[in-house]
Formats: structure tokens, sequence, C-alpha cells
């Protein structure tokens, strides 16, 4: 089952054009992760889902229907959540408060909602009378998570969920995600952590210049050698992810464009 | 002791209870509009003038049926008036930059301002005519009543925008949205129905500071103008964007005016009590160059 579809979108903001026809798709109950270097449109790409730009050509389909350019606060009502790299609590709020705000669209009563959320995220509920600025980074990114779960999403967009994150946390955060996956959410997930995001997801992307360059499964991409050239610093495990991928990716970048 | 209770402390704590309540307005426009609210002080006048008029059409007379029946329905009207100009005015412009906005609620300054004097006309009005009674505590203390029911209904108003930005949807979304508006629309919260609770909220209570300086002094077309800046220093004190601060910038500041001009030292004032104004203007200045997020850590620019 198809839950989300991009079909050769092209978009950007204002003249810049940054998605030169992008396809992905989302199937039920899976992980998918797109990399890539810096700039190469990842973020853009699911921001694009999520009608935070505006799209030229192309269609975004969620369970089939167009949702092509939809703004934002329609998307969160059809079950898109959309988690930010920053910015993605209200730090003056409460973590209880955050978690309600995230269901605000919701008319029904949230409260079950609102246990399973503490028990997926137990630490949150120590913590749910604290302002969320006041938490970790860790826990920060738990209650955004929450937030946006709060709504049951059909479908949950995570833009680089363990940026600026401590490797031990990283992989808390990874946990985290596989475990919401496994209760049912699909997840459309931009990583810079490409190996260890490789490693839980069941298919992945890999951008470049705003186009498709590679897809495959996890485990195949992890175990393509040119990918993990340009991605996973030649197969070692990279310590400064921001910075590292990009730059290999862009000394092969000229290469590259020559054979295709 | 008695005297420095009597005649500066109160006094003090009134003021500053008017400001406080103008001064959340202002800043939560600031926090989820984005924009220096300059129309605010106009806000109050016109809300005042709304009031004088009723107590004319009424011919109400006592302290008490002002306060609990002709302003509730002023507050009312205020708010009606300000939802129309968001309409007419600020709607258009919501994408726009910043400083649109503050230039366009700098022309709507000098529009409501025109047309209240062009209604209403220049001359000072009472609202509240004739000599009012005092209040005794303990032999020591006298003070005007209708200073007791400033300060009174100043805390019963200040307790409703706590209720209602801590218990309910609506207020804690404007908290949500004073923080990030970016996120607030993001989440799916309905932002233009939050902008519209923040008018009537910001209408509302500066109709009533409004109605409470007039009820202590007079009416007169230029007193919302008059004490826009101390309401600004207010929220800046206070941390642009947290309505906390604001009360609690509006008392201090209400109070430091008051007490300036106590005898501190010999026997004269320490300030001039011409001077009292300059105190709000010195606050705010002092905050922006050593504090510019405020006590209550709010945005700075």
């Amino acid at each position: 089952m198809r839950v989300l579809e991009l079909d050769s979108v092209v978009g950007g903001y204002g003249d810049t054009q940054i998605l030169h026809g992008v396809s992905m798709h989302v199937d039920a109950g899976e992980i998918v992760v797109i990399i890539g270097p810096n700039g190469a449109g990842k973020s853009t790409a699911m921001k694009a889902v999520f009608g935070l730009l505006k799209l030229t050509e192309g269609a975004v389909l969620l369970d089939g229907q167009a949702i092509t350019n939809t703004p934002p606060e329609q998307v969160v009502r059809h079950g898109v959540c959309y988690v930010p790299q920053t910015g993605n609590i209200f730090p003056s709020l409460t973590v209880e408060e955050n978690l309600e705000m995230g269901a605000f669209v919701r008319t029904d009563d949230f409260k079950p909602r609102l246990n399973e959320i503490y028990q997926m995220f137990p630490p949150l509920l120590e913590k749910r009378q604290q302002p969320a600025g006041t938490l970790s980074g860790g826990q920060r990114q738990m209650v955004a998570m929450g937030k946006a779960l709060m709504l049951e999403p059909k479908i949950l967009l995570l833009d680089e969920p363990t940026a600026g994150l401590s490797p031990k946390f990283r992989g808390e955060i990874f946990e985290t995600v596989k475990k919401i996956n496994s209760a049912g959410t699909p997840i459309l997930m931009v990583e810079q952590n490409a190996k260890q995001a490789l490693g839980i997801a069941d298919r992945g992307y890999v951008l470049v210049d705003g186009k498709n360059r590679f897809e495959g499964t996890g485990q195949d991409l992890l175990d393509d050698r040119e990918v993990a050239e340009m991605f996973l610093g030649g197969g070692k495990q990279s310590e400064e992810p921001p910075a590292k991928p990009s730059k290999p990716a862009a000394k092969k970048q000229p290469r590259k464009s020559g054979k295709t | 002791m008695a005297e420095f209770i009597n005649f500066y402390l109160f006094p003090g704590l009134v003021l500053g209870s008017i400001y406080a309540l103008g001064a959340i307005g202002i800043t939560m426009t600031f926090g989820i509009l984005r924009f220096a609210n300059f129309a605010h002080g106009e806000t109050m006048t016109l809300g005042v003038y709304i009031a004088w008029t009723l107590v004319q059409l009424t011919g109400f007379k006592s302290m008490l049926a002002i306060l609990l029946v002709l302003m509730p329905i002023s507050m009312m009207l205020t708010i009606m008036v300000v939802l129309l100009i968001d309409k007419a005015f600020y709607k258009p412009l919501r994408a726009s930059p910043v400083i649109i906005l503050v230039i366009a609620s700098f022309g709507l300054m000098l529009m409501i301002r025109s047309v209240t004097q062009f209604s209403w006309g220049v001359q000072l009005k009472t609202i509240l005519p004739g000599i009012q009674p005092r209040m005794q505590l303990l032999d020591f203390f006298s003070f005007p009543l209708k200073h007791v029911f400033i300060v009174g209904g100043a805390l019963l108003l200040m307790y409703a925008v706590h209720y209602v930005l801590t218990y309910t949807k609506i207020g804690k979304a404007m908290r949500a949205m004073s923080d990030s508006p970016e996120l607030a629309r993001l989440t799916g919260i309905n932002t233009e129905k939050v902008v519209m609770a923040t008018w009537v909220m910001g209408a509302g209570l500066a109709c009533a500071a409004g109605v409470f300086l007039a009820v202590d002094t007079q009416v007169d077309t230029m007193m919302g103008f008059k004490i826009l800046l101390p309401m600004f220093a207010a929220a800046i004190l206070g941390g642009v964007g947290k309505p906390y601060g604001a009360m609690a910038g509006g008392v201090v500041i209400g109070v430091a005016e008051e007490l300036s001009s106590y005898h501190w030292i010999g026997d004269g004032p320490l300030l001039d009590p011409g001077y009292k104004q300059g105190i709000a203007f010195a606050i705010m200045i002092a905050i922006l160059v050593w504090r510019p997020t405020g006590l209550f850590k709010g945005k700075s620019f």
C-alpha cells in the first residue's frame, strides 16, 4: 500500500529551483531515508510534501489523492505530520502543553493518545509539567516527535532528527524512530548520519543536485561501493556527519555527471 | 511611613495596574502578530470615549455601575471596533514585512485619534464627577475608594488573562504562537483564530485600562498616547511576548514613577514630579542596553 508518493516534482523557493524532478514513495509500515550531500535538496523534497514550497511540476500523492501545493495547515489535517530540524517545540510551553498543541486539530478526546505517547516516551511523563525548553536535546526531539504523533498521522516526516545530538543521543533517537515505526506509523526521514539511518531503514534514496541518484533497500545502499565512497566516508565511520559527506560528493560530482 | 504608602506606594500600584493592563496587549501583539502596535494607546482612548458616551446615555453616576456594567459593555464595543480594524487594515498586510505593519499601526493611531477628536471634541471631560469617598484602614492608611476598585479590577482582569492562557485551548495556542508562529502553522494551529483572540484580549484590556485611568483622572483625546511609552517600557521590561512580564513590568514602572518624587534625601522630592514620565523612558533604555530580553526572557530584536 502506497502511503505517500512524490512523482517527479520540480520546484524551489522564489526563482531558485532546487528540485529538478524528484520521485520517491513510502509504503505502509516502511522507514524510508533520504541521504545526500549538503544542498542536494533532501530537506526541500520533504518540505515539498508539506506544502512549504511551490511546486511547478509533478505531483504529491497521499493515499493516492493529490495534495500538491496544499498549504501546511491543510496538509496536517490530511494526516501528515512534519518535524522540522530546528525550532520543533514550543520552548515556553510545558511538555504536556506541547503534546496538547500537537492535537490542536483533533476534535475528539485526545487523552488516550496522550497516555500512549507517555508510554512510548517514559521520560516525558516524568517531565510533563516542565517547560519543554529546559529539556536536553534528545528529550526535546522526543517532545517534537510525540507532538507530531498526537494526531496519529498517516505518515511522519522527520527532518534530520539527530542533527546536533551527541552519538549517545543519536542512537536513542534511531531507536525511538524504530519504535514509532513498529507501532504502525510509516516514516520518511532526512538524515546526515547516513550509515546509522540506512541501518534502520527499509529503503533509502540518494539525492544529488535535486535529482534522484540511487535508490534501494537500506542494506543495498550500505553495500554499494559508490554510495559508500560518496556518503559513508569510504566505508569508514564518519565522525563529523554534516561536513564530511558533502566534500567527497562535491569532488566526485563532475566525474559522475560526465559518465551519465 | 503612612505617608509613603498613602501618597507614593499605593498610587504607584494604581498607575502600575493601568500600565500592566495596557502592556499585556502590546506584548501579546508583539509576540503573536510580530509588530509594535502604536495604535494601542488610541484603542484605549477610543474605549474611554465609548464608556463616556454610555455614561451620558444611561446617566449612571455611581462608580460601581460604571465599572461593573458600562465598562464590560465598552470593552465589548471596543473589541468589535478593533476586530473590524484588523479585518480592514491588518489582515491584508498579514504576510508583509514587520515594518509595514508598524507603519500601518502608526497610521491607524493618527486615524483613530482624529476620528475621536472629530466626534467628541478635544475638551477635557470627566467620567466620574464629584468628590469620591476614601477608604480608611487602621487609622494610618487612607485611599480613595476608586483606587481600591482600580487595583482590585486590574487584579481580577489579570487573573482572567492568566486563566485563559493557562487553562484554555486558545490561550495555550496563543502562547505557542508567541513562541514560534512558524511551528504553530506547521502544527495545524488555527493562526487566524489565535490572532483574533489576541485582538480581543488586547482591546478589551486596553479599554479597561483606559476607563480606570479616566476614572482616576479625566477623559482626554491624548490620554492613550500619553501612556503609550510607559506601556511599551513595561512590555520591554517584562520581556517582549511575555504577558506575565508585562504585568510585572507595568507595576514596576508605575511604582518607580511615583516613588521617584518621594523625598528620599532631604525635604524636597528626589525628582521633580514633572519628570515622572522620564522614569519609564530611562528604564526602557537601560533594559534595552543591558538586558534586551527583559525580566522574563522575551524576544530580543
